[in-house]
């Protein structure tokens, strides 16, 4: 049974920023990248969280089911879901059996095949794309761009919707080059159904100072909304400018 | 029965041979399921009109919250000369008093009350006012003469707090469309013939005290028509046109607040009532959907003048100066036509033409059925402005019918065919703390309830616990019904609501409104000492005055059945012992999970509790999660909320809920579209009621550090809206601690 029992971080009963509608969010425990802005260093360690079996996630979830009307559903966030595809993959199962929409938060960065398992059960994936240039995504993440552009290119193959979404931190990536970069990657895919901006918050700088570790974008500040919605226009100009979209 | 002018072009029905408004809006009224994009702004009357209204709350606030004092006269309805906001402007008159904001004194709840409130804002009442009572007595003197030693120590220890027995005790609804309908002459006549009547009968001690109540109610109708006249209005008839028609029914409020000053005196369901007059004037081509919203935008600012005198005593229960003008929106009929009419978005969107504001206190009565365009009509609302509040019709209908009101935050009852007995609340954690301590205080340690024997073990264990708690839970219960008998005999015999009753039916079903505060804090107690270890730490004398609580446990607030079932359980046990004692008036037992902002004074009284919560830190309001302790989100601390049975809670289970706007939604659509969605889901889960506030954080932080800079920021706190600025510094930082779910 173990085997099939997946660490989670966390539970969000209510998730209103993570896919369409109001979102029950799974928040898996686990992450192999360490990304310099990242906002949830608790979620690295994989043997740290509680251990649930997939069974158990399904019945909180259940209990929600009144609040999640049309297209709402279940986000499984993290950490990074791909790292335990398996739990993933069974939960999904489980879900889309009762009717929930299922989406898949990730920055596509794992092992491809337990990938493939998961899209089976997935009705969308929001792939984090961090970086334009695989010399950055390394620099600043410790990941591969390869990687991503590998998933990225499953999930048009398996033609499941796909949401781009990218965190713009000031002094980083907030700039209209980085976000055009972006777009264009973005364009490339068939099954992309929109790019969403995530703006840079320094409040994650408590929980860094709880675990003795150091932020290196402590002094970073927020992202301002007037900058953001520049950025997004640019994003949103660049994909457009790239040809019809034939999923949405 | 003969057509008045009056009623021209309405439809006709029963409500022509008896008073039933009821059947006058069922026959009469024009549901709407459109959206909200026939409203019309502000006028430029309205505007000149808002200006007086916004100078005046400023130099209320630059005067520290009350502007000014009549203490030279007695409030009732004909004892001021007639007053004006802006005699040339306004389209709806009449004052409290005869200026704007000028409060009244009203000494018949209490003439302590009223002295210690003159003095705490520079004033002296004066020999007159105080000389005129040297003659009477007053309903706390009546209750003071026979409240027992038990009431006495609870009271005094803080166990039962905030009774209505030195102020009106409010909670009262008068039907104050039926002068408009009927008028006064009308209204006088029905009263006469049921006292006529009665007086056939048998004269026993109840007929005998209805009798004298119906020469009350019918010598105070008279006054309202006198006191309608000093404006220059003839209310003995039915209005004849939709301004006469608002005009009237504030005439009935107004006469209401003039002669009591009660803790809630709600304003009923009115807007679509007034929609038929509306609907008519605009048939005929007398107005405008601009002149409609006149006369509602200016029936809302006399709303926004009206004012009771306070104690800061009484501040602290009930934060923010609030009156509870309570208007219900909306809901089903049980025909199944929606009650929402048009004139449900118009009095809302008196929140746009007027600004947000904590008065009136409008509560939309959710239905899944609603139609689907007001449902983001009120949506939207609620995120712009954050000064409504959501209560489930769905669940209420099948108890109350389609015409009954809110009184207060969350009191449903049948307008004009039923009234509650308003009784404040207990401490259930002190409760529990009693019983441990063998029935002394945890604070004092004065024996204050029935000596017996303390808890003597290392550990608490649970089987124990509960049942040290059954004889202190029926001790309570005893006190309590004994003590809300003897306040609302006191308060019929020497402050009866004459106007108000006036606009009941004769024969009225009452409830006894009970409460209880604190029932997150007991709940998750009693968890702790059922799934962790807890350990009583002793001090002087053996009392316990502390615990130490090793492990985790389920907390309440996070779906938790484990937990959530002893909240439901504790709640069942309390109204069941409190069943076992029998009412004045033969009232039914109902009961509130509802604090307003008492959760704070009462956590002050209360020592620490196992739970881990510290001594004197404040409690969570309402049937509210402790916060910090939800650990699943919003929908999670939600659901356990809703396993609070409303047939044991009839009289409300008020939860508040915060957001922060990003984690509703990227944009203004999907934040609408996903508070309906949180709302559906609610109430569809058989949550009674939820107030809503769609804001950051940091907006209460920055006006919590410079409250002057933000005059006009609304909050809900627990069953009404406040100024946050009004709250004390005290109730500005329990709302800021609060849990803001945002999402990771």
């Amino acid at each position: 049974m173990a085997a099939r029992e997946g660490r989670i971080h966390s539970f969000q009963s209510l998730g209103g920023a993570d896919g369409p509608g109001l979102r029950y969010v799974v928040f898996m425990q686990g992450c192999l990248l360490r990304c310099l802005y990242c906002h949830n260093p608790d979620a690295w360690e994989p043997e740290a969280g509680e251990s649930c079996a997939p069974e158990a996630v399904v019945e909180k979830i259940r209990r929600c089911r009144n609040y999640l009307g049309e297209k709402s559903g279940v986000t499984v966030s993290g950490g990074e879901p791909l790292l335990q595809w398996e739990f993933v993959e069974e939960l999904f199962r489980l879900l889309q059996k009762e009717g929930f929409h299922t989406a898949l938060d990730t920055s596509g960065q794992g092992d491809i095949r337990g990938a493939e398992r998961v899209l089976r059960r997935t009705d969308l994936v929001l792939c984090d794309l961090k970086f334009a240039s695989e010399q950055e995504y390394r620099q600043y993440t410790g990941g591969s761009l390869r990687a991503t552009l590998d998933f990225l290119r499953l999930t048009e193959k398996m033609r499941v919707p796909l949401w781009l979404r990218h965190v713009v931190v000031p002094g980083l990536t907030a700039t209209a080059e980085q976000v055009l970069a972006i777009g264009r990657l973005a364009s490339e895919f068939q099954n992309i159904e929109k790019i969403e901006l995530l703006p840079f918050k320094n409040i994650c700088a408590v929980k860094y100072k709880a675990m003795n570790l150091s932020f290196p974008l402590a002094d970073t500040p927020a992202m301002k909304r007037a900058e953001l919605e520049n950025l997004q226009r640019i994003a949103n100009q660049a994909l457009r400018s790239a040809g019809p979209i034939w999923y949405t | 029965m003969r057509e008045h002018d009056g009623w021209k072009g309405f439809a006709p029905g029963v409500w022509r041979d008896e008073i039933n408004v009821r059947d006058f809006i069922q026959k009469n009224y024009a549901p709407y399921e459109g959206d909200e994009k026939f409203l019309a702004p502000p006028t430029a009357r309205t505007e000149k009109v808002k200006e007086k209204l916004f100078s005046l709350l400023a130099a209320e606030r630059e005067k520290g919250g009350v502007l000014d004092i009549d203490t030279e006269t007695i409030s009732s309805l004909t004892s001021y000369a007639p007053g004006y906001l802006d005699r040339e402007n306004e389209l709806i008159v009449g004052l409290q008093t005869d200026a704007p904001l000028r409060r009244g004194v009203n000494p018949f709840g209490g003439m302590r009350m009223v002295e210690s409130a003159c003095r705490a804002y520079g004033y002296e009442i004066s020999d007159k006012v105080r000389d005129s009572f040297n003659y009477r007595t007053t309903h706390n003197e009546g209750v003071f003469r026979v409240y027992n030693e038990e009431s006495r120590a609870a009271r005094r220890c803080g166990i039962i707090t905030g009774l209505p027995d030195a102020y009106g005790r409010g909670r009262v609804i008068g039907d104050y469309r039926r002068l408009a309908l009927y008028g006064a002459d009308r209204l006088i006549a029905e009263k006469k013939r049921d006292k006529d009547e009665l007086s056939r009968g048998v004269m026993d001690s109840d007929s005998i005290r209805q009798s004298e109540e119906l020469y009350q109610q019918i010598n105070f109708l008279k006054k309202l028509k006198e006191m309608a006249a000093a404006y220059g209005c003839d209310v003995s008839a039915p209005a004849l046109d939709a301004r006469q028609a608002v005009q009237w029914l504030y005439f009935a409020y107004l006469g209401a607040i003039k002669e009591q000053n009660g803790a809630a005196m709600s304003l009923g369901r009115v807007s679509s009532f007034l929609d038929i007059y509306f609907e008519r004037d605009l048939r005929l081509g007398l107005l405008d959907e601009a002149g409609v919203q006149e006369l509602l935008d200016d029936f809302v600012v006399k709303l926004r003048l009206a004012r009771h005198l306070r104690t800061p005593d009484y501040n602290e229960l009930f934060g923010g100066d609030p009156m509870w003008i309570t208007e219900a929106i909306g809901g089903m009929g049980e025909d199944g036509r929606t009650l929402v009419t048009k004139s449900s978005c118009r009095i809302l969107h008196t929140l746009y033409n007027l600004g947000p504001s904590a008065e009136p206190n409008l509560t939309v009565l959710w239905s899944e059925r609603l139609p689907a365009a007001f449902k983001r009509y009120i949506a939207k609302v609620s995120c712009d402005t954050n000064a409504i509040q959501y209560e489930n019709d769905d669940i209420m209908r099948p108890l109350f019918g389609d015409d009954y009101g809110i009184a207060c935050c969350v009191s449903a009852m049948r307008i004009g065919k039923e009234t509650q007995y308003f009784g404040a609340r207990v401490n259930l954690p002190k409760m529990l703390l009693m019983s441990l301590n063998g029935g002394r205080d945890e604070i004092s340690g004065e024996l204050t309830g029935p000596e017996g024997e303390p808890y003597a073990d290392e550990y608490l264990e649970y089987d124990k616990v509960v049942a040290a708690m059954d004889p202190y839970r029926a001790w309570l219960a005893k006190t309590y019904v004994n003590t809300m008998n003897i306040i609302h005999y006191m308060h019929d015999k020497y402050a009866y609501e004459k106007t108000q009753m006036a606009l009941h039916d004769t024969a009225v079903h009452r409830f006894m409104a009970f409460g209880a505060a604190g029932l997150s804090v007991l709940a998750d107690s009693l968890s702790a000492i059922k799934y962790a270890r807890v350990k009583p730490v002793r001090g002087e004398g053996g009392l316990i005055t502390g615990f130490e609580t090793e492990g985790a446990y389920p907390a309440y607030g996070n779906d938790d059945d484990r937990v959530d079932g002893i909240a439901r359980e504790q709640a069942e046990l309390f109204l069941a012992e409190l069943k076992k004692h029998p009412t004045y008036r033969n009232a039914e037992h109902t009961l509130s999970i509802l604090t307003i902002t008492s959760n704070v004074v009462y956590g002050k009284k209360t020592g620490a509790t196992p739970d881990g919560r510290q001594k004197g830190e404040p409690f969570a309001p309402g049937a509210n999660p402790m916060h910090g302790r939800e650990k699943n989100g919003a929908i999670a601390s939600m659901n356990s909320v809703a396993k609070l049975p409303y047939e044991v809670c009839k009289d409300g289970i008020s939860n508040t809920f915060s957001i922060i706007p990003a984690a509703l939604g990227k944009t203004a659509e999907e934040r609408y579209a996903n508070l309906v969605a949180l709302l559906s889901g609610y109430f569809r889960q058989q949550g009674h009621h939820l107030n809503v506030n769609v804001m950051k954080p940091e907006l209460l932080q920055a006006a919590y550090d410079d409250p002057e800079a933000y005059p006009n920021l609304t909050i809900r706190v627990s069953g009404y809206a406040v100024n946050f600025h009004k709250l004390s510094r005290e109730q500005r930082l329990e709302v800021l601690e609060r849990t803001f779910h945002e999402a990771v």
